[in-house]
């Protein structure tokens, strides 16, 4: 293999390796990235119709709202299929509230033409629905239904919307969260969101007198901050609710339970009008926990995602502003400077802001910060903050840099919530000199050098060398990094293969930057196995910042080790190519017996012939004899029965040569029987009409 | 030489008196002798062929073999009931002893057929 190709595969293996080191001990926060093209490209893909239409009008609903928030434009056979089955819908009469419901939300973005008559019989509908309703989700489907013809007419209005409002909040329980209806247990955070869109809605469906009474007679932050009691918290420090449900209902999972509750909070902060005392930063670890899935590939996914978002986006409490990096991975050779972003969720610009770099720590320096505070320089064009010149105190390693927003106007701090410090993993990477490379044979006792060559690691040149087991081997260079410092790479190894492929692994040691490492091979005789002959040294220098990370092999030493004595290790035997064990294995000749020499055909056929003599013979003397048929019966029935005789048994013989040539033992076994039975008949009849007829005759 | 030429004269009046008393053998009873005779001499031939040959297809050489002999043995029994002089078997009738040796053939060769492969 080439050189080069050896460095790739050193540097892939020990990054990936890094990685999962780092992934696997992350205590700094992760940062999010805002939404991206690459949503809008996956929404396309998710949300395409089947056949033109979509499957139900809950998803053609979603796909609505997907393509609205992400700014897709929609094509128009989309619109059309859509607006078909909205008005399929609206116009049926025997539409459950469920599908009402979703053919208004889909048409509040698709904005087909309904007719008035159409939403008047709708709204008669699901008034006398919410008038009859018991479960969580009639109220849910028909009060949302009324909330979203509402936006599009004019004046609907909820008669009882005091005794609707207090029959929600009855299914309520005391952790916060909802039941589905008073005679299910069951309770959900998932049910709690709906219910708080639903009691949202009849606030915003009640006249305009009693809706500030309706919220502070019956307070629903109670409710609220119990549901934020249950809220849970992943490592990073993103927010979630999740439902731990034993049995019964589907379970949704918490990307489902966190829009839901996320669609009912920013719903009812709506109508509220700034009394909801929703904390900003919480808002924002919400939002993280939406953005840190980055694209979801099932299509209900990507909507919970954006429609969320988008709640968080435009609520009336605070904006989430989201602070990301375009790479975390910084090169000294190629002087890259620190870029750093910061939009809204949707990748929106934001105020006018600037970003502190606070402090920059590596595991070493837990506490004290690498660098002083510092602003990065904005650049409008780009949008991007930037730090052009990393300062010195940042050598080649892994970092973890805190950045500040601070935000300019203080009346933005009301709207826009920032997040505090964001701790990023930085890593910078660098060109590592590897100086003063060289291999050298040593004699065991004085320490005098026998052999010594300089070892040019950049190049392809390839050292020989001897040795016995009296000698050391020593390898040794000096690794700094580009601002001179010593380096202490992740790996730093020798390996020695013989040619039998049994290897040895040794680590390199160090002194600050002098890397050395002296095998005394007197010692290691029996680590060897006593294995004489050539050896194979390849070093491997290599670390996650290194660009320059090398796997080589330097050449290869002829040791010269002692007998092994009677008991000494056997070296362990090396792993079959794993390849061998599937490929084709090795032609087997199979050795047959001899075939028996056969005599010649003619032989046969001349002895076929003796054998009919002895019948021939037989013939000629049963003539001699005097052979007759006198006793032959003459009566016809007897005569038949002889004759019948005479047949079977020619019959018989007759299967018994079928036999030999085609048929088995089971046929001919029970064609014998057959035969055999009839021949035992008649036989029988025949041989007494004989008996009889001699008996007879010698009474006679 | 006196002796040889007497036993030589003894051994032709012992061939001829037992001929003479064959002769008066019943015909069914010749018949009989004549099969026996027929199929061992087709056994006898069956082992020259074996000798001459080699023995390889032995379950073929030894069907051949076992059915001359087992269908001789059988005309041997019919001999023995259906011969009139003999006392033991008085009571049984030719005709039964003959329905026997059929049967017992056919079974013996159907055994045959099976070996020969």
């Amino acid at each position: 293999m080439p050189a080069n190709l050896h460095i790739e595969m050193a540097r892939s293996l020990v990054g990936f390796l890094l990685l999962l080191h780092f992934l696997s001990t992350s205590e700094a926060d992760s940062f999010f990235q805002p939404i991206s093209d690459s949503h809008r490209s996956a929404a396309l893909e998710l949300f395409s119709p089947d056949h033109g239409s979509f499957k139900s009008l809950e998803e053609t609903y979603e796909a609505l709202r997907t393509f609205d928030v992400l700014g897709i434009e929609k094509k128009p056979n989309v619109t059309a299929t859509a607006c078909r089955l909205i008005l399929e819908a609206v116009a049926s009469s025997s539409s459950i509230p469920n599908d009402l419901f979703y053919a208004l939300k889909a048409n509040s973005i698709a904005k087909c033409k309904i007719k008035d008559k159409a939403f008047q019989g709708i709204i008669k509908r699901l008034k006398a629905v919410v008038n009859g309703a018991s479960s969580l989700l009639d109220f849910y489907y028909s009060v949302g239904g009324l909330v979203l013809i509402k936006s599009s007419k004019a004046d609907v209005h909820l008669a009882n919307a005091d005794g609707v409002f207090r029959s929600v909040k009855a299914l309520s329980q005391s952790d916060g969260r909802w039941r589905y209806s008073s005679n299910n247990p069951e309770s959900s955070a998932f049910a709690a969101g709906i219910a708080l869109e639903t009691l949202a809605g009849v606030v915003s469906l009640a006249s305009s007198e009693l809706d500030q009474s309706l919220i502070s007679t019956l307070s629903l932050d109670n409710d609220i901050s119990k549901l934020f009691d249950s809220i849970e918290k992943y490592d990073d420090g993103t927010l979630y609710f999740d439902d731990k449900l034993v049995d019964g209902h589907d379970h949704q999972g918490p990307l489902a339970t966190t829009s839901s509750v996320v669609r009912g909070l920013t719903a009812f902060a709506a109508v509220s009008d700034g009394s909801l005392n929703l904390p900003g930063n919480k808002i924002l670890e919400l939002a993280n926990f939406f953005l840190g899935m980055g694209v979801p590939g099932d299509a209900k996914d990507l909507f919970n995602q954006i429609d969320s978002l988008a709640f968080l986006e435009s609520n009336r409490v605070s904006t989430p502003l989201i602070l990301s990096l375009p790479s975390t991975v910084l090169s000294l050779t190629k002087k890259d400077a620190l870029q750093v972003k910061v939009n809204t969720v949707f990748g929106s610009n934001a105020p006018p802001l600037s970003v502190m770099l606070v402090g920059a720590f590596t595991s070493d320096s837990k506490d004290a910060s690498l660098v002083q505070s510092q602003e990065l320089v904005f650049d409008a064009g780009t949008g991007l903050h930037n730090l052009n010149n990393l300062p010195k105190s940042i050598d080649v390693g892994s970092y973890t840099f805190v950045f500040e927003i601070v935000l300019h106007k203080p009346e933005d701090e009301k709207v826009y919530v920032t997040g505090g410090q964001k701790k990023v993993p930085i890593f910078v990477s660098g060109l590592i000199k590897i100086e003063n490379a060289e291999i050298a044979i040593l004699d065991s006792d004085l320490g005098s050098i026998e052999t010594q060559k300089k070892l040019d690691l950049a190049g392809k040149s390839a050292v020989s060398l001897s040795a016995n087991h009296l000698q050391k081997l020593r390898v040794s260079f000096k690794l700094t990094t580009p601002h001179g410092l010593a380096f202490k790479p992740h790996q730093a190894l020798l390996k020695l293969r013989h040619e039998s492929k049994v290897e040895h692994i040794f680590v390199v040691g160090n002194f600050g930057e002098q890397f050395e490492i002296v095998l005394n091979f007197l010692g290691l005789v029996e680590k060897f196995f006593y294995l004489s002959g050539r050896y194979d040294i390849e070093l491997t220098v290599g670390d996650v910042v290194m660009e320059n990370s090398l796997l080589r092999a330097i050449g290869h030493i002829e040791l010269d080790l002692p007998e092994p004595p009677e008991k000494a290790p056997r070296p362990p035997p090396q792993p079959v190519d794993p390849y061998s064990r599937y490929g084709p294995k090795a032609e087997i000749t199979h050795i047959f017996r001899a075939p028996e020499k056969r005599p010649k055909e003619e032989l046969s056929f001349a002895f076929l012939g003796l054998t009919f003599l002895p019948l021939l013979g037989f013939l000629i003397g049963l003539s001699r004899v005097g052979v007759n048929l006198k006793n032959f019966p003459t009566n016809t029935v007897p005569a038949t029965f002889a004759i019948l005789f005479h047949v079977g048994i020619g019959a018989v013989l007759l299967l018994y040569v079928f036999f030999w040539l085609k048929l088995d033992l089971f046929h001919t076994l029970k064609l014998v029987g057959f035969m055999g039975v009839f021949l035992v008949l008649v036989g029988h009849t025949l041989l007494s009409y004989l008996a009889a007829t001699s008996a007879k005759l010698k009474s006679a | 030489m006196a002796r040889e030429k007497s036993s030589k004269g003894n051994a032709q009046a012992l061939f001829h008196s037992l001929r003479s008393a064959y002769a008066a053998t019943p015909v069914n009873l010749k018949i009989i002798d004549l099969y026996v005779g027929f199929a061992v001499f087709t056994a006898l031939i069956q082992v020259v062929y074996m000798a001459s040959v080699g023995s390889f297809p032995f379950n073929s050489f030894l069907s051949g073999v076992l059915s001359c002999v087992g269908t001789a043995v059988l005309a041997v029994c019919l001999r023995i009931q259906v011969n009139k002089e003999n006392k033991e078997f008085k009571d049984l009738p030719p005709e039964r002893a003959f329905a026997d040796f059929v049967l017992c053939n056919l079974v013996l060769h159907l055994v045959i057929m099976n070996f020969l492969g």
